[in-house]
């Protein structure tokens, strides 16, 4: 029998980016919040052990604990969906502070275009540019509205990095001046520039000098350590919600955090929600948290299937369209690389910071014309510098055996003298891919697992083509020894493709019918339940979410505080 | 302690010291890093012993032990590593880098018992985009890839695995990558073969403390530093800059 406990105001359920700020601002609000988190709390006392690739980045230390949930998936709806056993790619994050703990820090603001992204197309390039099973569609909110809450994040994070004029504008420059430019980001931006590009370096949350936030909190600058990306940063220079947002909710006294807790279930009467279920996953104690407003901060798999196995809104329907939990589920394209190879030239790749890179914003969103294109959208292309740790980095030239002695011979070889001109494009959404719950697979607490439906459409496929042809001009003005490009997108592959960011499946939007959440991230079928992260995205950018999605989980916590006072929906 | 390594350690209090003075990790006051908390707690002079020092004493190192294979399985692993990362001119190979100590030691650990993995049926033949859908444990899989390398040897060679010349043992393992030496208990050798090559690149590079990479010595190979506290200056130099190699071990003092 599940222990009832006593009604509270708001529930939160995950304390990643998007449960963090929620919290931190309603907390500092002089509102009582219960943040439910299933995994552990962490302090960067924990990564004193912290540079080891083995555990953290190969045996995935601060991710999702794959035997008790995963998701299962198939490229399309003709196939069985089969549960992810292992990592292969997406992994998720998992105790206080999320996958916000383990990430890069590549800190974006998706452009004006993406907001409006179906009006503005439709505008200049006429109504059918698009294909009618790309389900675009306007967010619901402009670039001018959201601002204000990018402004916000920026400067409690401590974002590093330059203004780019072909971006939006922005009501103040970065809190913090750019990252360092090593010898290949140097020459990155030489080369773009004879070509007549804007090359610029890429906002970081890799803190570029010492920073004291709006709250309070001083963090140090980032010591290049190359232990970053699948790490925390045991400095607290990166900025992570357990360094910042978290401990000032804590502060307040008004955070009741609990770890080791894993709802289930979003209680509710079918109109409204009345509280959350949830597992004490040390002890297996079931109870009860009745609360006024449910925050849902679970990461995108989660935030649907929590929706789902509550029976919360209306589940999408692929056959007609209708419905629009698990809707627009979008992933990330990286097909397009050029990798160069150096025989006589060795750089210090061994140092470097998850969020240091330069960048083009030059072939992003619509910034180019499209008129005589079959895609819309676009990509960052990008160096970057991560720390080119032992075990992952082992590229060799074309040809080379995986194994032997020619295969050490060349990994050693080029150790030091490799590197991709890298390609990160934009994910339309369309009517096949989507989320909903697996018929045969059930996590550890006997709920249906979240089932994915995807493949690269077409519209990806010429993205990557383009996009390959420009890495491959610029990475020949590199003067390099040996030169690959990747010129097309295999299809989707759960256990090859490494991309971290996905997106939609309870999306934003100005429409009830075709949306499941307003601008303030308000269920529109049950208006006390808010559901926060990349999840409200109705497409993917071509930049990493989480500045966008922290954006937006300001504003959620904006129309929180308003729905307490005055209740209702909001828009 | 020569005069490089007194160099080199004047170094690392330099750029500990400087990097106290920009980390200030502070909520209204209050330090909230255990990792900063513990460095400002630090005397210049209570610096860690480098590991240099044990270095010599490999040979007496107790975790060169086996903690899962027997003696045959570890030998048939170790020349089977080899082969995937041979001895060359630019360095030692698996063996000694005891790649095979590592492989023993991952085998017993929840690692090998696929402790993180999703275990629960039903197990259906995947599309090859789905990933693995294996119900062996990594632990018994490997144990039945060893039997298979020496019966696959003893059908080609009428030999034993360990027993093969160099070529003879190539020709085994790419028969077992491309799948030709059949199955093993219904899994493919191919699964077998990328798990022993992951293990063997794992075993060369991982930290000292897993029990491979002897001495560091394949992160000596490909010139990398191992684990330091920063990399601000180097990272900006346009030369190479080549660093002493350090462990984890380098940093229990903190
Ligand atoms: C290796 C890596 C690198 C990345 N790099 C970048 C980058 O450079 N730039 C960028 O913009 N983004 C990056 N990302 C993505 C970024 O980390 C995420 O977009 C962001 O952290 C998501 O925040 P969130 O709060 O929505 O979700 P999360 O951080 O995943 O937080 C959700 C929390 O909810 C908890 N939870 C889930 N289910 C339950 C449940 N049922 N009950 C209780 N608690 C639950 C989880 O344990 C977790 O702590 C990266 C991701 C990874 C993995
Ligand atoms: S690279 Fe910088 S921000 Fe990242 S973990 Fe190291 S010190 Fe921290």
């Amino acid at each position: 029998m599940a222990t009832k406990l006593p009604k509270v105001p708001v529930v939160i359920v995950g304390m990643g980016w998007a449960g963090g700020i929620i919290a931190s601002e309603l907390t500092k609000a002089g509102v009582k919040v219960v943040g439910i988190e299933r995994g552990k709390d962490r302090t960067t006392s924990d990564y004193l052990m912290g540079h080891d690739e083995l555990r953290y980045q190969h045996r995935t230390e601060l991710m999702q604990d794959l035997s008790k949930e995963t998701i299962t998936s198939r490229n399309n709806r003709s196939m069985t969906a089969l549960p992810m056993r292992s990592y292969g790619t997406f992994i998720v994050g998992d105790g206080v502070g999320g996958a916000g703990s383990h990430w890069n820090g590549q800190t974006y603001r998706f452009l004006p275009y993406d907001f409006e992204i179906k009006t503005l197309t439709e505008q200049k390039y006429g109504p059918n540019k698009v294909k009618p099973e790309y389900t675009i569609q306007d967010w619901g909110i402009t670039y001018d509205e959201i601002e204000p809450y990018y402004d916000k994040f920026e400067k409690m994070a401590g974002i590093s990095g330059e203004t780019v004029e072909l971006y939006g504008k922005r009501s103040n420059p970065y809190p913090t001046g750019p990252m360092v430019k090593t010898p290949i980001m140097k020459e990155f931006e030489k080369v773009t520039k004879k070509l007549g590009f804007s090359p610029y370096v890429i906002p970081s949350s890799n803190l570029s000098e010492t920073y004291k936030n709006p709250d309070g909190i001083q963090r140090g600058a980032c010591q290049y350590c190359a232990y970053c990306e699948n790490f925390g940063c045991e400095y607290g220079a990166k900025a992570d919600p357990a360094v910042t947002v978290i401990p000032v909710a804590k502060n307040t006294g008004n955070l009741d955090l609990r770890t080791h807790s894993n709802v289930t279930r979003i209680l509710n009467d079918g109109k409204k929600a009345t509280g959350v279920f949830y597992v004490n996953t040390i002890t297996g104690e079931e109870f009860e948290q009745p609360a006024d407003v449910v925050v849902v901060a679970s990461y995108v798999f989660n935030n649907v299937r929590l929706l789902l196995n509550s029976g919360l809104g209306k589940p999408y329907n692929p056959e007609t369209g209708t419905g629009a939990i698990g809707k627009n589920y979008c992933y990330q394209v990286t097909g397009g690389a050029t990798t160069i190879f150096f025989n006589d030239k060795e750089f210090n790749l061994y140092g470097g910071a998850g969020a240091l890179g330069m960048e083009l914003p030059d072939f992003t969103g619509d910034n180019f014309d499209h008129s005589n294109l079959n895609f819309i959208h676009g990509a960052g292309i990008r160096v970057t510098q991560y720390g080119n740790r032992p075990i992952a980095n082992n590229t060799v030239p074309k040809g080379t055996p995986s194994w032997g002695a020619e295969f050490k011979k060349q990994s050693i070889k080029y150790a030091n003298s490799t590197f991709p001109v890298k390609v990160q494009a934009a994910s339309m959404p369309h009517r096949e891919n989507y989320l909903d719950l697996d018929p045969t697979y059930k996590d550890a607490y006997g709920m249906p697992l979240l089932r994915m439906t995807y493949d690269y459409t077409e519209q990806d496929r010429e993205i990557v083509k383009y996009m390959a042809q420009i890495t491959k001009k610029i990475a020949k003005e590199f003067g390099a020894d040996i030169m690959e490009t990747n010129e097309e997108q295999a299809p989707f592959n759960v256990n090859k493709d490494g991309n971290t960011h996905n997106t939609g499946g309870v999306i934003m939007g100005a429409d009830s019918e075709t949306s499941a959440v307003n601008s303030y991230l308000q269920m529109w079928d049950a208006e006390n339940v808010f559901v926060a992260g990349a999840s409200a995205f109705p497409h993917n950018s071509n930049y990493n979410p989480t500045g966008t999605l922290s954006a937006l989980s300001y504003r959620a916590a904006e129309g929180i505080i308003k729905y307490i006072q005055q209740g209702g929906l909001l828009v | 302690m020569s005069e490089n390594e007194k160099n080199q350690q004047g170094v690392q209090d330099k750029t500990r010291r400087i990097f106290i003075k920009n980390s200030g990790l502070t909520v209204g006051g209050l330090i909230v890093g255990g990792a900063v908390g513990s460095l400002f707690g630090i005397k210049s002079d209570t610096k860690t012993e480098p590991a240099t020092a044990m270095v010599h004493e490999s040979a007496a190192n107790p975790n060169e032990a086996l903690m899962y294979f027997n003696q045959e399985q570890y030998q048939t692993t170790a020349a089977a590593a080899e082969r995937i990362f041979p001895k060359d001119e630019s360095g030692p190979g698996a063996k000694d880098l005891n790649v095979a100590i590592y492989i023993d030691h991952q085998l017993a650990s929840p690692w090998g018992v696929n402790a993180k993995d999703y275990m629960v049926g039903p197990f259906q033949k995947p599309d090859e985009k789905q990933g693995g859908q294996l119900r062996i444990l990594r632990k018994d899989l490997f144990l039945l890839g060893l039997k298979g390398l020496n019966d696959y040897s003893n059908k080609t060679f009428k030999k034993k695995f360990t027993e093969l010349e160099a070529k003879d043992q190539d020709a085994i393992l790419t028969d077992f990558e491309s799948g030709k030496a059949g199955d093993l208990s219904g899994v493919s050798t191919n699964v077998f073969f990328k798990m022993l090559r992951t293990l063997t690149i794992e075993g060369a590079y991982a930290d000292p403390m897993y029990g491979g990479n002897k001495d560091m010595q394949g992160w000596k190979m490909r010139k990398y530093p191992g684990s330091y506290m920063g990399y601000t200056k180097e990272i900006q130099s346009d030369k190479f800059v080549a660093l002493k190699q350090q462990s984890l071990h380098d940093h229990m003092g903190h």
